[in-house]
């Protein structure tokens, strides 16, 4: 199908909004708009960052999976508690796949799930004895703990517990970092709070915990990577670029990141922010307090990770400048090889993304080095100064839709019909079924890494593997097959 | 009132950041901007205007300062 123009998209937008009653159309109609490049501000034309309608499906998550799941959950020799009842640690356990080198139950925890699993009796009572109690068994069973984090769900607001007191009380009994994280699930609109909180817990109770120790040993190209996840081992295949430019990563925020490593993070010379969703507000806190500039860089496909890999080879000396381009020069033969194998393969087909934090405008890059076109992007849960940032990745005339609901994606799907949806495991099985080519963007699908070099040859490989796999072409039963084969062809291809 | 911090662009602008509403504009004009004062009204791009009593001398950004909201 060729590209639609602007009026068919607003068209589209119209007749999707058509089915709501008129109050839902009207604050819908506001989080859905056609990309046009000339506009600065995304506030003239997109609304974010709002409360979800009542009634849609929404596939947002809650302030909690925010802290717990994407910030605080990948540090992995702190141990995070899900305090208060069992089911939100254990649906959120391991599931963002951060991977982290360590012994799971010795010195590093990143899979395990710590709950205080409450009871009626807890809430009736209160659940600080109970906490206090944990933390207590805690340090008895696994002393290699660097820390321990208290990450609360909903009751814990709701019934008033004073986790900061037993948080105070049990750092001076076991002599470690004890953070207690106000993350209630029901704060905020979304996960986005919940990042929110968390940088601002990392603020209050770990970065400065080593202001006044100069042990460490800092050198002119101390850098630190914030906001990777190391989803399925990102932070590693961007951790060796910048390794081999010479400058030395001494933090990861916080896919396989440590506690010591935030401490220290204060120490370094320039903060890499991968996720300027999740991790903007700790970057501008160092930037105010210990004058450490920050700045976005983008690690997916080649041409980016060339403009990135520049971009912050300026805010050092030459021999650093001089060491970025022999690392684009080395992996060069490298990506065209991967470039040349699959672009042929995926040129021309077109991509609708819904995803998270910062992927709907950094991948659009990897998807244009393969010659293929996003058609249409949108986030979960990002803020006007996302969409700043997005209009200008976009081409003009695509859609942009902001918590996009159940039924609005699919409509768009179905007329829009892209070759490829990237968005997350909720809308996967639903596509699939629709005979649409699906990638689970969230957790790379179980494969991964996609950052770097290294990781583009895997996310090019992947995309053709999803694109071209001969089932597409199975969705139909054969018996249905011969009346309906022009549609089926269309859908599969 | 809110809390503000700005911080300077790339470009030499500065921006504007209010982090209770996670709001970033950068400033198009401030009404005193010399080496021994900075503030009084400013005007962000997007027309939205903020008081600060001027401040001498002018502060080293980034830095958070409280606005009050002018009109």
């Amino acid at each position: 199908m060729s590209n639609m123009t602007r009026e068919e998209t607003e068209a589209l937008i119209q007749e999707v909004l058509e089915v709501y009653p008129d109050n839902a159309k009207k604050d819908r109609a506001k989080h859905l708009t056609v990309n046009d490049q000339e506009v600065e501000q995304s506030k003239k034309c997109i609304t974010s960052n709002r409360k979800s309608l009542p009634g849609v499906m929404t596939i947002r998550g809650c302030a909690y999976a925010g802290s717990k799941g994407v910030v605080w959950g990948p540090i992995k020799d702190m141990i995070h508690i899900s305090h208060g009842p069992v089911g939100c640690g254990q649906y959120s356990r391991a599931g963002r796949r951060n991977y982290y080198v360590g012994t799971t139950g010795v010195n590093t925890f990143g899979t395990m799930n710590f709950t205080s699993d409450f009871q009626e009796k807890d809430i009736v009572f209160g659940g600080d004895k109970k906490l206090a109690k944990i933390m207590t068994e805690i340090e008895q069973l696994f002393p290699l703990n660097k820390g321990i984090t208290i990450q609360s769900e909903c009751p814990i607001g709701l019934i008033g517990d004073d986790i900061e007191a037993v948080a105070k009380k049990t750092t001076a009994e076991i002599e470690k970092p004890v953070v207690p994280v106000r993350c209630e699930g029901f704060r905020g609109v979304s996960q986005s709070l919940g990042h929110h909180i968390a940088n601002d817990a990392v603020r209050d109770w770990v970065l400065g915990n080593r202001d006044n120790d100069s042990s460490f040993e800092a050198t002119p190209y101390d850098v630190t990577i914030i906001g990777d996840y190391n989803i399925g081992g990102d932070a590693w295949a961007s951790r060796t670029l910048l390794e081999e430019m010479g400058l030395r990563v001494i933090a990861q925020w916080s896919g396989d990141g440590t506690l010591s490593e935030m401490e220290n993070t204060p120490k370094a010379k320039l903060n890499l922010l991968h996720c300027y969703r999740s991790m903007n507000y700790i970057s501008r806190h160092m930037e105010e307090k210990y004058g450490i500039p920050w700045m976005e860089y983008n690690f997916f496909g080649p041409t980016k990770i060339a403009e990135s890999l520049r971009k912050i080879a300026a805010f050092f000396d030459d021999t650093i400048k001089e060491n970025a381009e022999k690392v684009i020069e080395k992996y060069k033969a490298e990506y065209e090889a991967v470039i040349a194998k699959y672009r042929p393969r995926l040129e021309g087909k077109r991509v609708m993304l819904y995803v998270g934090g910062l992927r709907p405008r950094h991948v659009i890059g990897a998807y244009e080095d393969l010659g293929m076109e996003v058609v249409g992007t949108g986030y979960e849960f990002a803020h006007n100064d996302d969409y700043d940032r997005t209009i200008k990745e976009m081409g003009n005339a695509t859609l942009i839709y902001d918590d996009v609901t159940g039924y609005e994606f699919e409509e768009f799907v179905k007329k829009v019909k892209p070759d490829l949806i990237g968005s997350g495991i909720k809308e996967k099985y639903i596509f699939q079924k629709m005979g649409i080519p699906f990638r689970q963007m969230h957790s790379w699908d179980y494969s991964g890494p996609y950052h770097g070099y290294d990781g583009f040859a895997i996310f090019a490989r992947d995309m053709d593997m999803t694109l071209n796999n001969p089932c597409w072409n199975k969705i139909q039963a054969p018996w249905l097959k011969s009346e309906e084969e022009p549609e089926a062809a269309a859908a599969g291809a | 009132m809110p809390n503000v911090m700005i911080r300077v662009k790339d470009d030499g602008g500065l921006l504007f950041y209010i982090a209770k509403k996670d709001q970033e504009d950068e400033i198009a004009t401030v009404e005193k901007d010399s080496d021994s004062e900075w503030g009084g009204e400013v005007e962000l791009t997007d027309g939205s205007k903020y008081y600060i009593d001027p401040i001498s001398p002018r502060p080293r950004f980034p830095t958070t300062l409280r606005f009050k909201r002018a009109e």
